[in-house]
């Protein structure tokens, strides 16, 4: 019978390698929700108030980017755009990819958003002489954000879920890193088991810090 | 004072205001009521230009509301305005509901303005709920939050419309002697609404819609005991 002998020194002893990876998903993950809300956030706008090309190309991006696999999204950036003599590192493919995913996935909760606050929110802030511009940032994106905040606490996890995907395209975050030592020294079970255990402790920091910000954040 | 010269405003083929002339003085308060889709609320979004007009004109102390070059987010301080549905910004407490638009619209200080915000609370009363969000208020203490909302601004003109129908029936008082007080302190006011006793006894001149068209004007006494038109005659008969 097959016998397998689990060896947890190796893993133990890249540890350190291990978590600085960790360190590196997060970072990577964090820069790409941070493009994309604020991208997300335009095209919803886009979609919403505008007719035309533009309206149209942010409605094509929402479509792929939600109805397309992520691998490939990423392979885009990656063997696409270096197909047309673009070569791109590694960290900028993870972070265009992710951003290009989780804006599309964001303007329709932004859209969704913006539809739940009522009409009269504009009119009451209008007849109080504000400005279009008052009226969005003190009156709607408030409300609006509020709406989102779970939303994009979730589409932060899967960010940090997808990065994995990093090591299809030689990319050292976590996975990658795994992967490496993983290949090297033939104790892949064990990588991956305590690599699993580091994911699940990172997105359980985000949802503990996400609820503790919107215990702060939403008094109402 | 407010000046309106056959006013026409048409929402696509459907024409809702043809042609109203009507003058209303500082410290006078206007009712005015009619039949549903009569053109009530339309008067009032026309007069703080969140509608468009097609014909006529619409001024306040002679400036033209419509005019191109009229500065409407400065021309809306002086007139404030209280909805049907009650719309308090749910993200703010009452006390900051009150004093946003002093602090960015009107640039006063934070101290200044939440002063203002306090004073104007209470004067509704509502000096109790200072702290609260919308969602703790009832109906009948949000719209008085929107009253108070709108007078931090210090306008001249207020305009309700409807702003005790969407109430429960024991809520609607409160709201109607909040008006009552304002009436008193010599507040300019068009009421848009069917609190009949309030136009009654409030007004100083009510005003019958019908079908866009002001049918008649007068006293309260002549509109109750003594209307000219048939069209006013009906309509007294059924909502008494
Ligand atoms: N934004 C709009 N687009 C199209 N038609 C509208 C719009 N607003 C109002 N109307 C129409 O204009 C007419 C007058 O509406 P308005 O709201 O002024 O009536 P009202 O007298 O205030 O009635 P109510 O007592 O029901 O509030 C109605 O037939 C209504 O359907
Ligand atoms: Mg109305």
């Amino acid at each position: 019978m097959f016998e397998y002998n689990f060896h947890w020194r190796p893993v133990l002893k890249s540890l350190p390698d291990l978590l600085q990876a960790g360190l590196l998903t997060l970072e990577v993950a964090v820069l790409s929700m941070v493009i994309g809300i604020t991208i997300g956030l335009c095209l919803a706008l886009m979609r919403m108030k505008l007719e035309g090309p533009l309206k149209w190309f942010a409605v094509s991006w929402i479509e792929v980017a939600r109805n397309t696999p992520v691998l490939f999204q990423l392979f885009f950036f990656g063997f696409g755009l270096g197909a047309a003599g673009v070569n791109l590192p590694p960290y900028v493919i993870i972070v265009a990819g992710l951003s290009f995913n989780c804006a599309g996935y964001l303007a329709e909760n932004f859209r969704g958003g913006f539809q739940a606050v009522p009409d009269t929110q504009i009119n009451a802030a209008r007849c109080l002489g504000m400005n279009g511009w008052q009226t969005y940032t003190r009156i709607i994106i408030p409300q609006v954000f509020r709406i989102v905040y779970h939303p994009i606490t979730n589409q932060m996890v899967w960010a940090v879920l997808m990065s994995s995907l990093g090591m299809m395209i030689g990319f050292r975050e976590l996975s990658g890193e795994t992967q490496f030592f993983a290949s090297r020294t033939f104790r892949i079970f064990e990588y991956f088991a305590v690599t699993a255990v580091v994911y699940y402790v990172i997105v359980k920091l985000i949802l503990g810090s996400s609820r503790l910000l919107s215990a702060r954040l939403f008094r109402y | 004072m407010i000046e309106i010269r056959d006013l026409h405003k048409h929402f696509g083929d459907l024409h809702v205001l043809k042609g109203i002339d009507l003058d209303v003085k500082k410290g006078e308060v206007l009712s005015v009521i009619g039949s549903s889709g009569s053109g009530k609320s339309t008067l009032l979004y026309c007069i703080n230009s969140l509608e468009k007009i097609q014909q006529g004109s619409v001024k306040i102390d002679g400036i033209d509301v419509h005019a191109k070059n009229t500065d409407v987010n400065k021309l809306r301080q002086k007139l404030g305005m209280v909805f049907q549905q009650w719309n308090s910004f749910p993200h703010l407490t009452a006390m900051e509901n009150v004093a946003l638009a002093p602090r960015i619209v009107k640039g006063k200080s934070k101290e200044e303005a939440l002063y203002i915000a306090e004073t104007q609370l209470k004067h509704v009363g509502l000096g109790d709920k200072l702290k609260n969000y919308p969602s703790a208020l009832s109906g009948g203490q949000q719209q008085r939050l929107a009253i108070a909302r709108a007078l931090a601004m210090e306008p001249e003109y207020m305009l309700f419309d409807e702003a005790t129908s969407a109430l429960d029936p024991e809520k609607v008082g409160e709201v109607l002697d909040t008006m009552r007080l304002l009436a008193e302190e010599g507040m300019t006011m068009i009421c848009v609404t069917h609190e009949m006793g309030f136009a009654r006894d409030v007004s100083d001149r009510v005003a019958y819609f019908h079908q866009g068209v002001m049918e008649e004007i007068g006293p309260p006494e002549q509109i109750f005991y003594s209307p000219i038109s048939e069209h006013t005659k009906k309509f007294l008969a059924n909502v008494r």
